[in-house]
């Protein structure tokens, strides 16, 4: 990365403004409407914390460089160019409270896409050095280790040693020809060792081959959080380098909601090619086993659950209808939050909160909304599909003194797996 | 200048300065859109967007579920009552109807009068809603700049003085008319420089995010 300084910054947002961007602020009337749609806003009440107003400076700099009345007022000295100063003070608006959720982008009566414009303004606050420490440690550990937390593949070999060792089953690595190269993240691996465990199980029984790879295991993407695009090409890359040498037919991306933006929608535009394989998130893949008759569950939970929905999966992936169905196969009791699906509510943690310090406190506050969300549903668990997502569920619940276990929907299917060995 | 020589001033060559200006300036603003385009999407599209891209252009009218309305209620009562009464206004008064088949040659059916003439007052009584709203609602009121306001005074005279020379009331009718016409010309020559442009833009936005979001398999 070159040096951070506010020359670049605003270089950098320059470049960011494309046809979109103008269009939508082009086309703001000041309603407020976005307000009502973001947690950051309705759990606080603070109006600094509306989506478009996190936009600001961008839409100063737009008016500046690209319309000709605004070109015309700063000829003559009437514009109020962006300062160093002002990007600082946005940065909490534009990182620490905005998950990039996207649900603004779906109430905007004319159209606008807010959370398309926070990932870009980012790009400009980066540059410019304004981005919070969390978050540019996080960056620094997936560039020089290779995860944002600091995991090594070593950690990730004793915990397949362990799965070996416990069941019995085979975690393969480096598969050449393998059909699905999985990826983790490092959350995963470190909190949720069920998910590795689940897939192995899974995949067995469907008699699919498969493989990590020890080059390229870590599935997550500070860059697109940060936003700072090299970056994020750079881990791209590790991963199309891996699959194209093992020659998979479908990279799966883990439960996990950005991570599958990563991969599967800003990969290829990053490294400006298309991939000759296919990239899918694990409930895709599961789904599609289901609908081919290659995964198949006994037994029902009888408990009553309901499903939290990775804002990243619905509202910027096309993910919806695939973990209900998959949930319908082993839950007899499912119920749905009144807002799901593409409406679904935030976590609170998304979009590389969780790996700001500062956001500690606020992101528990966003939780309430979540927290107010189940109270009306008196269920008995709550499944998801993100490992970020399972960890602000987890520690809002026990803050909020509600027992209800989250749990990852991939092992929860595991765990009704019908075992044969017919494939062995 | 007596009110006849005004009016027939602002009738030809003012309406004349302000259309040109109008239609001028929302070409450039288009065309500051246009120029920048949209990369093309590398990834694997799940559809071609298009069929988003028009669904979001007619349901971003609509809001998307009922707790979302419900939180705007005010923003989205409000502010359907001042859009559609100013569009019956607008294109279902016989007179403007009149105006436009001088213009361009052609025309349509108006509604009864008395009608329009009650959508005018939900125009006049929804903008009045919406300054208040925007006055006190701490979001609103946050995010509002000068010219939001002036954007509001442009929408609210030409109402305002449309209705009065409609019921003769208060000035001459003549001066009525003059102020009404003057007060259009001022909305149109505004009308690029201004928000008001999103009468215009918001199609692009809507198309936009709907291909966008339809590339990825979301609905809008």
């Amino acid at each position: 990365m070159s040096k951070a300084t506010l020359e670049r910054g605003v270089a950098i947002l320059k470049e960011q403004i494309n046809g979109p961007v103008a269009a939508y602020f082009s086309s703001c009337v000041h309603c407020g409407i976005c307000a009502e749609a973001c947690l950051f806003y309705t759990e606080t009440g603070d109006p600094a914390y509306t989506p478009i107003n996190k936009l600001e400076p961008m839409r100063r700099l737009w008016e500046q460089e690209y319309t000709l009345f605004g070109r015309l007022k700063k000829a003559i000295g009437l514009s109020q160019p962006v300062t160093d100063s002002e990007l600082g003070e946005w940065s909490e608006r534009v990182y620490d409270t905005c998950s990039l959720c996207g649900r603004c982008s779906m109430v905007c009566p004319v159209g606008n896409d807010i959370s398309y414009m926070i990932r870009r303004i980012r790009e400009g606050l980066a540059a410019a050095g304004h981005a919070p420490e969390g978050l540019v440690a996080a960056s620094t550990r997936s560039v020089e280790i290779g995860s944002p937390m600091g995991l090594r593949l070593p950690a990730l070999q004793a915990q397949a040693r362990h799965i070996k060792e416990s069941t019995g089953l085979d975690i393969p690595f480096d598969q050449e020809g393998a059909e699905y190269l999985v990826l983790l993240s490092s959350m995963e691996v470190i909190n949720f060792p069920e998910y590795l465990q689940a897939i192995a199980r899974i995949f067995k029984q469907a008699g699919k081959r498969w493989t990590l790879s020890s080059e390229a295991f870590e599935a997550t993407n500070s860059g697109i959080q940060i936003g700072v695009s090299d970056i994020a090409r750079e881990l791209a890359t590790r991963v199309v380098v891996a699959a194209e040498k093992l020659k998979v037919k479908t990279v799966i991306s883990p439960e996990c909601g950005h991570a599958y933006t990563a991969i599967r929608w800003e990969g290829p535009n990053l490294m400006g090619r298309r991939f000759p394989f296919k990239v899918q998130h694990i409930l895709e893949v599961l789904d599609e086993l289901r609908a081919a008759g290659l995964f198949k569950t006994e037994g029902m939970e009888d408990t009553r659950l309901t499903f939290h929905d990775p804002c990243q999966l619905v509202r910027k992936g096309g993910v919806i209808d695939q973990p209900r169905n998959l949930l319908n196969m082993v839950a007899s009791d499912f119920v749905e939050m009144d807002d799901h699906g593409t409406m679904n509510w935030c976590c609170g943690a998304g979009g590389g909160v969780s790996a700001i310090e500062e956001a500690a406190g606020i992101k528990m506050k966003a939780f309430d909304r979540k927290k107010a969300q189940l109270e009306g549903l008196n269920v008995d668990t709550l499944v998801t599909a993100c490992a970020n997502c399972r960890i602000q569920l987890e520690e809002g619940l026990e803050e909020n003194e509600m027992e209800i276990p989250v749990v990852g929907l991939t092992e929860l299917l595991a765990d009704h797996l019908v075992e044969d060995d017919s494939h062995d | 200048m007596n009110s006849g020589e005004l009016l027939f001033w602002v009738r030809g060559t003012g309406l004349s300065i302000a259309v040109v200006i109008f239609t001028f300036g929302m070409l450039v603003r288009l065309l500051e859109i246009f120029m920048l385009g949209r990369r093309r999407n590398l990834a694997e599209l799940r559809s071609n967007g298009i069929g988003a891209g028009l669904r979001t252009l007619i349901m971003r009218s609509i809001p998307p579920d009922r707790n979302s309305m419900r939180r705007s209620m005010v923003t989205v009562v409000a502010g359907y009552g001042f859009h559609i009464g100013l569009l019956v206004v607008i294109f279902l008064l016989a007179p403007h109807i009149q105006l436009f088949e001088s213009l361009f040659g052609f025309g349509w059916p108006a509604i009864s009068t008395p009608l329009v003439d009650l959508f005018a007052v939900v125009a006049l009584i929804s903008l009045i809603v919406l300054l208040w709203h925007r006055l006190t609602h701490p979001v609103v009121r946050y995010l509002s700049t000068p010219e939001d306001y002036l954007v509001w005074a442009a929408s609210f005279l030409p109402l305002l003085s449309g209705y009065l020379a409609y019921h003769h009331l208060w000035l001459p009718y003549e001066w009525l008319l003059v102020t009404h016409i003057l007060s259009v010309e001022f909305m149109l020559i505004l009308f690029p420089f201004t928000k008001l442009a999103h009468a215009f833009t918001l199609f692009i936005a809507r198309w936009y995010t709907g291909v966008i979001a339809g590339e990825r398999g979301v609905e809008t």
